[in-house]
């Protein structure tokens, strides 16, 4: 008998995603769900999805959902932990709702060390609205609101999110990872794990960024959007881990029970 | 029960916990920082509850916005400057039909303003505040029972009808006190099928304010309206005050309600016939219930500190049916009812 | 009846205190009551005052136009306030500290040496409630035991000490009048 090897997550819905093709927030959703399923906590799991594509989020994530304003997910999210403690709550967010519109919900979130996960999509343009420059837009690159690129004098620095919120010491883990290769894909998901189980373990504020491809606004095809993300978006945005107290913050735990 | 004395800021937060508030997040303004301060010392006491100074008001209304979403009772306060960043999650809340209380004790304004006792803010409470098609509905105390009775309705009608609730009070009723007694809160009833929990073994549910598709956006703009309509037809809520032999009747609310009970006074011991109309509810507003007393009032004197904002529902009201005059003193004025008295003896002489 | 009076000093003299103690007393005397303090931008510095209502019926403003009573703790209050008060009004005046006197004719004037009184029962700190024990025989308003049952339970029994100096420095301004 054949053994299944690949399937579609139980808590990803049956619908066709709306998302452009080669769009990474198609791999995140998925990695969301697989990473719900194996850690088997759909039952228990609220989502809050942004203002901005992925604001249908919940057309795909089989699991309860509330659409937060612009930037707010961070705040409805610790509203509804706070609320609700033994479950688990992830906001997802692109790089406006979290470094521009919302960056004050998403630092307080963080400082408070908040028990929430928080999923950011850097794709370094606003998608949903066509392709305008985005907090996250790397220097010198070609945006709707920056057609002769993103000027450093006129437009100021990319924000480097996972480098700025290690700092906090409300944070315990941030890992930045990218979904344009299978080898980054798998990365990402353990990240994805790794922030879900550092929340079940009650060890407070997590944040998985993601380069996530964008080929409709980057105006590429996927694999050059893949390639660029390589070549270009990670030198300004260089993947891996940039705090991890997980294994601390475990040890205390045990030194004080 | 007990008789206490107490600020109207104190009142509304003590009402709040009594009436089973359990999640209340704000962030400090004047003339209201004391109902942020009751709130950050009392919830620690109260079982479950959850006290959360926020970075911002607009952080606060959604911090609470899900909380309600995931069951709890709910409540954050503000005064005008602060109100005003709230309405983005307000406008949220009523499309989400989230149920929710939002105090808020004005002040001056425009702008920054100032931090006196202003009721400047009746356009924002009473339309809407935030875009779209909506309404909240919104109450007036003018006495710190009212302030302690009206808190635990807010909480009740937010339930009854899952959606956002604005307590209107100025500085002057956040600052003073006065005795008051609380009465027992009526157990909660409401409907849970929306609350997030986690889907369990069941169907997952969202809750959600964008409907790109334009008839589901046409169809839940009605579905609201349709509530709205059912609440001004169930929950209008006046005062009339000596107008049974009334010959000019003053229409007022809160802060300025009372002054004007000071002015009757004065007014009625120099023998001029006058009367008070005081909408507890702004919106619903008490259109039809004003109406009904231009059958034998034929002067009306609206006065409010502001320079005449509820004097557009009078209009509405009145408009064809009495004579309608306008005081008022915006910008953080609060006027004498002896000054009041002046004014309304003026016009009173030209009703004879 | 309506009765209306301003309490006003430095932020630091206890004059919130006072009026919330004689509303706190009213309000146990069974009347109604209203007590409005002025609030201000600024912590520090600058006139704190309160105003009290004590009425048989229902008080409609909580302001006073043309209050009965000023209890003036600094100079500044009483030249702020001096003119609001009615004709036939109770100016009290902490003489220890206002060498000012009122420019009006028509308003009695009570002086109160009330920060030396302190001093001499050993706590300058108690001046406001010597005050307060000359405002409440000289007014009426309410009872003394009433009003100490109000003093104690505002002030807490957390310090049985303080009880005993406040009970003291009452007495002191109480017996200050001879009538």
């Amino acid at each position: 008998m054949a053994k299944k090897v690949f399937g579609r997550p139980k808590s990803l819905k049956d619908k066709i995603f709306h998302y452009c093709p080669g769009c990474g927030h198609s791999i995140a959703h998925r990695l969301i769900a697989e990473v719900i399923d194996e850690l088997d906590i759909r039952g228990i799991t609220i989502g809050v999805p942004p203002a901005g594509c992925a604001v249908l989020a919940y057309n795909y994530l089989d699991v309860d959902m509330i659409e937060a304003p612009h930037g707010r997910g961070p705040a409805m999210a610790s509203g509804i932990k706070r609320t609700l403690p033994d479950r688990i709550v992830f906001s997802y967010q692109g790089d406006g709702d979290l470094a521009a519109i919302g960056i004050a919900e998403s630092f307080h979130a963080a400082n408070r060390g908040e028990n929430i996960s928080v999923i950011f999509i850097n794709n370094a343009v606003y998608g949903m609205t066509g392709g305008q420059m985005a907090p996250t837009t790397i220097l010198n690159q070609k945006t709707t609101t920056s057609p002769a690129g993103r000027h450093k004098i006129l437009d100021g620095y990319p924000v480097k999110v996972s480098e700025f919120f290690s700092q906090l010491e409300g944070v315990t883990y941030i890992e930045r990872c990218m979904v344009n290769s299978p080898t980054n894909i798998n990365k990402t998901r353990k990240a994805i794990k790794k922030s879900f189980q550092c929340q079940m373990d009650g060890m407070g504020f997590s944040l998985v960024e993601i380069l996530s491809p964008c080929p409709t606004n980057w105006k590429m095809n996927p694999i050059d959007s893949c390639k660029w993300i390589d070549e270009v978006m990670s030198k300004t945005f260089p993947p891996g881990v940039f705090k991890d107290n997980t294994a601390s913050v475990k040890k205390a735990a045990e030194g004080a029970s | 029960m007990n008789k206490v004395l107490m600020s109207g800021n104190n009142i509304i937060g003590e009402a709040a916990i009594r009436a089973g508030c359990r999640f209340y997040a704000g962030y400090p303004i004047t003339p209201q920082n004391e109902l942020t301060e009751y709130m950050a010392e009392h919830m620690r006491n109260a079982e479950d509850g959850v006290f959360i100074q926020s970075e911002s008001e607009i952080a606060a209304i959604n911090m609470v916005a899900g909380a309600s979403a995931a069951g709890a009772r709910v409540m954050t306060s503000s005064s005008s400057p602060g109100i005003s960043l709230k309405q983005e999650g307000i406008s949220s809340m009523a499309a989400c039909e989230l149920p929710g209380i939002i105090v808020n004790i004005m002040r001056g304004g425009p702008g920054l303003g100032n931090i006196r006792p202003s009721q400047g803010d009746y356009f924002q409470a009473t339309r809407g505040g935030g875009h779209g098609d909506y309404r909240t509905i919104v109450f007036a105390p003018a006495t710190c029972q009212e302030l302690a009775d009206l808190t635990m309705d807010a909480f009740d009608l937010a339930d009854k009808y899952r959606t956002p609730v604005m307590i209107l009070a100025d500085g002057m009723m956040g600052q003073m006190m006065e005795p008051v007694i609380f009465k027992k809160p009526k157990k909660r009833i409401y409907s849970d099928d929306f609350i997030l929990k986690g889907a369990g073994n069941g169907k997952s549910k969202f809750i959600r304010g964008l409907l790109l598709d334009v008839i589901d956006e046409e169809e839940h703009n009605w579905k609201l309206a349709r509530k709205y309509s059912v609440i001004t037809k169930n929950e209008i809520r006046r005062e009339e005050h000596q107008i049974e032999d009334a010959q000019l009747v003053i229409v007022a609310y809160g802060t300025a309600a009372r002054i004007a009970k000071g002015a009757i006074k004065r007014l009625r011991e120099n023998g001029m016939k006058v009367g008070l109309f005081r909408p507890i509810t702004l919106w619903p507003f008490p259109e039809l219930q004003l109406r009904a007393l231009a059958a034998n009032v034929k002067n009306f004197l609206v006065f409010e500190m502001s320079t005449g904002q509820m004097l557009d529902d009078v209009r509405l009201s009145l408009q064809g049916y009495a004579h309608i005059d306008f005081h008022g003193r915006p910008g953080g004025a609060v006027p004498t009812p002896a000054e009041l008295a002046n004014v309304v003896a003026r016009l009173y002489e030209k009703v004879d | 009846m309506i009765i209306k009076t301003i309490f006003s000093g430095f932020g630091g003299q206890g004059v919130l205190m006072m009026g919330i103690s004689l509303a706190h007393s009213a309000m146990n005397k069974g009347y109604h009551v209203t007590y409005l303090p002025a609030y201000g931008a600024e912590m520090r510095g600058g006139i704190a005052n309160c105003t009290v209502a004590v009425a048989d019926e229902e008080i409609a403003s909580p302001v006073a136009s043309e209050p009965d009573y000023l209890i003036a703790m600094n100079a500044p209050s009483l030249f702020t306030f001096q003119n609001k008060i009615t004709s036939g009004g109770t100016i009290f005046l902490n003489s220890s500290i206002v060498k000012d006197r009122p420019n009006r004719p028509d308003v009695k004037v009570c002086t109160v040496p009330c920060v030396d009184i302190a001093q001499d029962l050993g706590n300058p700190r108690v001046a406001n409630i010597i005050m307060m024990g000359v405002f409440i025989k000289k007014s009426g308003i309410v009872p003394d035991d009433i009003y100490l049952k109000s003093l104690e339970t505002i002030m807490g029994s957390k310090k049985k000490g303080v009880a005993e100096i406040n009970r003291k420095a009452f007495a002191a301004g109480f017996d200050y009048l001879k009538d």
